[in-house]
């Protein structure tokens, strides 16, 4: 093995002049979580209210929330990242779709990256929302309905205050995975992280440092990450409730 | 782009895209979940190993592969695999490697750390009297754990290792970032060609939900028909 190390690489310039590498990398973990926490607040949002709907007794409401899960969970991640590219500019309206053609370089892949991931995160977001409705006794529902509340209002008072607390720590792992999926952004030419990483192996050759350096900043994010959430999942905790586990599988 | 689309494209292109991409996607697919159950069984025998030493080193690769991105891995592998090929060898320059044999290596090495944890669980619900009658009639370690435990874990995990198993397949559609060509490959390819992306990329998408959500469909009915009733 002839490999040559050389760790002052990030200290030369990239030639894009804006600076050195090991700050081309730090700005490229700021995209990284920029994506990533506008497609979470994107994935919250949509995620709880389908999640909710599932667990409602109109049946129609079910199935339309049933296959809209099902439809953003069975393809996988880079070909949706593809279609909110390439694909949907093309089929809105004209003025529309020009438009988003148009845009300047980070924010045209920014843009599809944020909508694409923040959809495609919403479906696990709806899955551990229904799972923490459902985990919750049947009893709760019923002496929310007994004491007279409406389906909204039992929802509102009864239902998801609760659920919402015990989904937490499945969504702490959500939040990673999210942080993690960002990077698929690449290929539709968004510098985050990852991208950053290989783009400056191109430039300066340096392989295993540039994905090195990335590496040491995920890890580095990901335990700040979990040390946060962990702050957060005491606070919110349920008192003598055993907190929910996350289901195995997935990222 | 003219106006107008042309879904002929796919009828043209049709024997690229499944002889060549879903070959590759499937074949892909089906080696690394075999070399991924396999070392991700063997990671977790070390996991719950009695030997510290064993189950750091296992805990921390496995943790290590599952806080980081797919893509940053399937780069790491991409270039760090002529290296250690060199390095076994004992070649003094990298050795090349093929683009298929450096994605079954990365997805075996890569999803053997989420197979792992899916064993892991597998093999902490089987009742711990097993382990102990299995000593008891004089088995060792490596009897005990594959004639009596691991049946059983596998058994139990089963569906989720199939479920596992279709997030693989859908995960190797992310070997594009290495220009391989797999079934997103292969499309892309004729995509860029005739400048048709609009049609391939929608014919992707809905090709990859057919057998993602069939196979996610057979692996619910698996597990309504094998559910050990407790």
């Amino acid at each position: 093995m002839n490999y040559n190390w050389d760790w002052r690489v990030f200290l030369a310039a990239e030639p894009g002049g804006t600076g050195t590498y090991l700050k081309y990398l730090v700005v490229g973990l700021g995209w990284t979580l920029a994506t990533a926490l506008a497609a979470w607040v994107i994935a919250l949002a949509i995620g709880s209210v389908v999640g909710t709907l599932r667990t409602t007794p109109y049946k129609w409401v079910v199935r339309l929330g049933n296959a809209y899960v099902e439809i953003f969970r069975n393809v996988p991640l880079i070909v949706q990242m593809f279609l909110w590219f390439f694909v949907v500019p093309e089929l809105l309206p004209k003025g529309l779709g020009d438009w988003v053609k148009q845009m300047p370089p980070p924010w045209g892949s920014y843009l599809p990256a944020v909508i694409c991931l923040g959809l495609y995160t919403s479906v696990r977001i709806a899955e551990q929302v229904k799972s923490g409705i459902n985990s919750l006794p049947r009893g709760q529902g019923m002496a929310g309905t007994a004491l007279g509340l409406a389906l909204g209002a039992n929802y509102r008072y009864v239902l998801l205050p609760q659920a919402f607390r015990i989904v937490l720590p499945p969504l702490t792992s959500e939040f990673m995975n999210v942080i993690k999926n960002s990077s698929v952004a690449l290929t539709i030419g968004l510098l985050e992280l990852t991208g950053r990483a290989r783009a400056m192996q191109e430039f300066s050759f340096k392989v295993f440092e540039a994905f090195a350096a990335a590496t040491a900043i995920y890890l580095l994010t990901n335990l700040l990450v979990v040390y946060g959430m962990r702050a957060l999942e005491r606070k919110v905790r349920v008192p003598g409730l055993i907190s929910a586990s996350a289901p195995a599988g997935g990222h | 782009m003219d106006a107008g689309f042309d879904f002929d494209v796919i009828q043209r292109s049709w024997g690229y895209l499944f002889r060549e991409g879903m070959v590759f996607t499937l074949t892909l697919t089906a080696l690394a979940m075999v070399g991924g159950i396999f070392f991700g069984t063997l990671l977790a025998m070390m996991r719950l190993s009695k030997f510290r030493l064993l189950s750091y080193a296992a805990g921390s690769y496995v943790n290590l592969m599952r806080s980081l991105p797919l893509v940053l891995v399937i780069f790491w592998f991409f270039f760090l695999v002529p290296y250690i090929g060199a390095w076994l060898i004992g070649a003094k320059d990298p050795v090349k490697v093929g683009s298929f044999m450096s994605c079954l290596i990365t997805f075996t090495m890569f999803e053997a750390a989420y197979y792992c944890e899916i064993m892991r669980a597998g093999i902490q619900s089987v009742a711990r009297g097993q382990v102990w009658a299995g000593y008891a009639l004089g088995l060792d370690y490596w009897q005990t754990m594959g004639r009596i435990v691991l049946p059983q874990a596998f058994r139990n995990m089963l569906p989720v290792l199939l479920t596992q198993t279709v997030i693989l397949f859908q995960d190797t559609s992310l070997v594009y970032v290495i220009s391989a060509t797999d079934f997103l490959g292969a499309a892309a390819k004729v995509a860029n060609r005739d400048y048709r992306l609009v049609e391939m990329y929608t014919f992707v998408a809905v090709v990859y939900f057919i057998i993602s959500f069939g196979l996610s469909s057979l692996v619910k009915q698996l597990q309504n028909k094998i559910a050990i009733i407790r």
